[in-house]
């Protein structure tokens, strides 16, 4: 699964999604879980915002010095033993790790949930290169023995699917014929897994942080799959997005709590863990082999420019959970393994505007957004910047959008053509309307009220309102 | 021996490019503006930390237990009995002495049938089948978070990761002068070591309770990949 999901129009998707009321259920009181708990872990501590410039600033500094910190990390690792491959693209990364695992001759990979694998399209690679790849997230390993079907949200990939659908999956799948309570569903994922991690060869995770100083990485889970996978195939291969580091423990610390708090409201996850390098003399469990992999697939592109800050992002999905359009339209309705707004801001920069140019246009600028971030990404102007970046320099506004405006420039060209037009509104869009909404618009309308309602004009202009509205008054 | 590190120069060269700027061969670590994880709990005491990790414990589904060195043995085998009894894999760690467990784990469980393995790296792979068939997992808490709840372990040859997530349950004995306030102290004592020029360890461990999920229908399960069931048992050390 390369980092676009799903087919079809965007419109088409916003369409199945809306119409999927479970998924909407699910969606909507998770957003309210993900919410309050969140609140309550960032109020516990008292100086939240405190934190948040905390985060920012370390962030920042990372970036802004991202090659001396890689050049850092990469020697720290070398000299524990452990092999580094910067990958300028989704490509040579994939073809890196597949001739690793072709090396081992490994027959069975297992992995730990992970965002910029499924950004590169690793398993499509190893899957071809004859292997038997095994997600082991209990979310992704349902969705993956659903026939690969993609993450609907960043920490819960299955949010989209119930308890029943998921008993079906397992009993299509594997004959589980047990109920479909979540203690017995998780049950039958443990027991099918352990023998997975045991008899893997090679143990593939993503990285919440590296630590330049050390040469480390961090993980962070609350099941305890990724520590399996590191601690028992004999070759580990981690894949890390290239900002994703921090210089020391220390800085790892405070990223690694705002990313708790924030993801879903704990104040540590059940396990976080550092690994460095491959397992040291006379240790028993932990990889014989150890590679690091950094991926650019169109990172620097993004450093240096008006969205540099996007790259902030720790991926606590604090953003997705608070944003009123997700909540209505889910997670598939984005057409990409990012969703949600940090995926509305970061998937056109990653994948190009021709796969997501319609993302940008999913906000309602809200701001919510950029007020849950906890590393202070100003995501709504974000969002915003792409939209003056696609008519602007892209010249490509929904072609709808440009109708309208040519419409308004022609009739707000004269004052009597305006006054005219204002005028006729009301009766023209009448048989459009329902009560004071325009619910099935015509024209270049239609494409608004495909996805939304449209206020009717009111009866009364603004210039005759302002004409007779009541002087001296302080209405 | 070094590992390799390929495509580097490139790589870097292209970010510097972005940036802007020269490649940096130096950075001054800064100090920074905010710092806010000094806060917390900043002038408890240590029996005010234990109450704090006590009060956690019932938030990360861990059961607490107080005890001192003339209890422990009752302690341990009253939860071991109460997860169902072995079998037992241990770290082989010299504290279990130290803590007067030598009697109960050396010659009292061997002597009742209670099948106990210490991790042993001269044993190679026995030591993980032992874990994975193990009932019940016995490590000590190198470093303890209050605030969070949380044990930090590291490992060594003797001192296997599995350990902690193998068995269906997990005992971590806690000693009390391990108690910190929270993460940001763990971080600094790691730091300290690696600036001090210690080897960091392998694989660090930072254990908040039993393994969990919310991954169907965001309804919490206790016990996924690793233990079902843990207890922390606080050893009153000072």
């Amino acid at each position: 699964m390369a980092m676009k999901i799903g087919t079809g129009e965007f419109n088409d998707r916003v369409g199945t999604g809306i119409k999927d009321s479970f998924m909407r259920g699910a969606v909507s009181s998770a957003q309210e879980r993900f919410q309050s708990r969140r609140l309550s872990a960032a109020e516990e501590l008292g100086n939240w915002e405190d934190w948040r410039s905390h985060g920012e600033e370390i962030r920042q500094h990372v970036l802004e010095n991202l090659d001396y910190y890689l050049y850092q990390l990469s020697e720290n690792v070398s000299k524990r033993g452990g092999h580094v491959f910067f990958a300028q693209t989704a490509e040579e990364a994939s073809e890196y790790i597949k001739n690793v695992v072709e090396k081992k001759e490994a027959k069975k990979i297992v992995k730990s949930k992970s965002m910029v694998t499924e950004e590169i399209n690793l398993n499509a690679a190893l899957e071809e290169a004859g292997c038997d790849v095994i997600e082991t997230d209990l979310g992704e390993y349902i969705l993956q023995v659903d026939d690969h079907e993609p993450p609907s949200h960043i920490v819960v990939p299955a949010l989209h699917k119930n308890r029943q659908q998921i008993r079906d999956v397992f009993k299509e799948k594997h004959g589980y014929d047990k109920s479909d309570e979540p203690e017995e569903l998780a049950l039958h994922a443990r027991e099918k897994l352990r023998q997975e991690y045991l008899n893997a060869d090679v143990g593939i995770t993503g990285c919440n942080f590296a630590i330049a100083e050390t040469g480390s990485v961090t993980l962070v889970t609350n099941e305890g799959n990724a520590d399996l996978v590191m601690a028992l195939p004999k070759t580990q291969i981690t894949v890390m997005g290239m900002e994703r580091l921090v210089p020391t423990f220390e800085e790892m610390e405070v990223l690694v709590s705002l990313l708790t708090r924030s993801a879903v409201g704990q104040k540590l996850t059940s396990y976080i863990t550092t690994v460095t390098g491959p397992k040291e003399e006379g240790d028993v469990d932990g990889p014989e082999e150890f590679h690091l992999v950094v991926v650019d697939n169109g990172r620097s592109g993004i450093l240096g420019g008006e969205f540099q800050s996007v790259l902030q992002c720790i991926r606590c999905a604090a953003c997705v959970n608070a944003c009123p359009v997700y909540r209505h339209v889910g997670g598939h309705s984005y057409g990409s393994i990012y969703s949600g707004p940090i995926g509305a801001v970061l998937s056109p920069l990653l994948g190009g505007y021709d796969d997501f140019k319609e993302l940008p246009y999913a906000s309602t600028l809200c701001g919510a957004c950029t007020e849950a971030c906890p590393v202070k990404i100003p995501l709504h102007e974000l969002l915003h910047k792409h939209r003056q970046v696609i008519v602007e320099k892209e010249g490509r506004a929904p072609v709808s959008e440009k109708l309208l405006m040519k419409a308004y420039a022609f009739g707000a060209s004269s004052p009597s053509l305006f006054k005219f037009a204002t005028k006729i509104a009301p009766t023209v869009t009448s048989p459009f309307t329902d009560g004071d909404k325009i619910t099935k618009g015509p024209g270049p309308l239609k494409a608004w009220t495909n996805i939304r309602d449209f206020p009717a004009p009111n009866k009364e202009n603004f210039r005759d309102w302002f004409k007779n509205r009541p002087k001296g008054g302080a209405n | 021996m070094n590992g390799t590190i390929q495509n580097r120069d490139a790589f870097l060269g292209h970010i510097a490019n972005r940036l802007g700027r020269e490649r940096k061969t130096s950075v001054e670590r800064p100090k920074w503006k905010y710092n806010p994880q000094d806060e917390v709990l900043k002038n408890a005491t240590q029996d005010e930390l234990v109450e704090v990790l006590k009060e956690q414990c019932k938030n990360i589904h861990t059961n607490f237990v107080l005890s001192n060195s003339k209890d422990l043995t009752e302690s341990i085998k009253k939860v071991v009995n109460e997860y169902g009894g072995g079998p037992i894999v241990a770290w082989k760690d010299e504290r279990f002495d130290q803590f007067g467990l030598t009697n109960l784990m050396n010659k009292e469980w061997p002597e009742s049938g209670v099948d106990l393995h210490f991790w042993d790296h001269t044993k190679g792979k026995e030591n993980i089948d032992k874990a994975n068939y193990a009932n019940v997992g016995i490590t000590v808490s190198d470093v303890t978070l209050a605030e969070s709840g949380t044990a930090v372990l590291f490992s060594s040859k003797d001192k296997g990761r599995t350990v902690s997530f193998l068995p269906a349950t997990s005992i971590v004995l806690i000693p009390k002068s391990t108690i910190v306030p929270r993460m940001t102290q763990a971080a600094r004592i790691i730091s300290e070591k690696v600036r001090s020029g210690e080897t960091v360890a392998s694989c660090i461990n930072f254990i908040t309770g039993p393994s969990n999920s919310a991954d169907i229908e965001m309804i919490l399960v206790v016990g996924v990949h690793g233990p079902i069931k843990a207890t922390y048992i606080i050893v009153e050390d000072m």
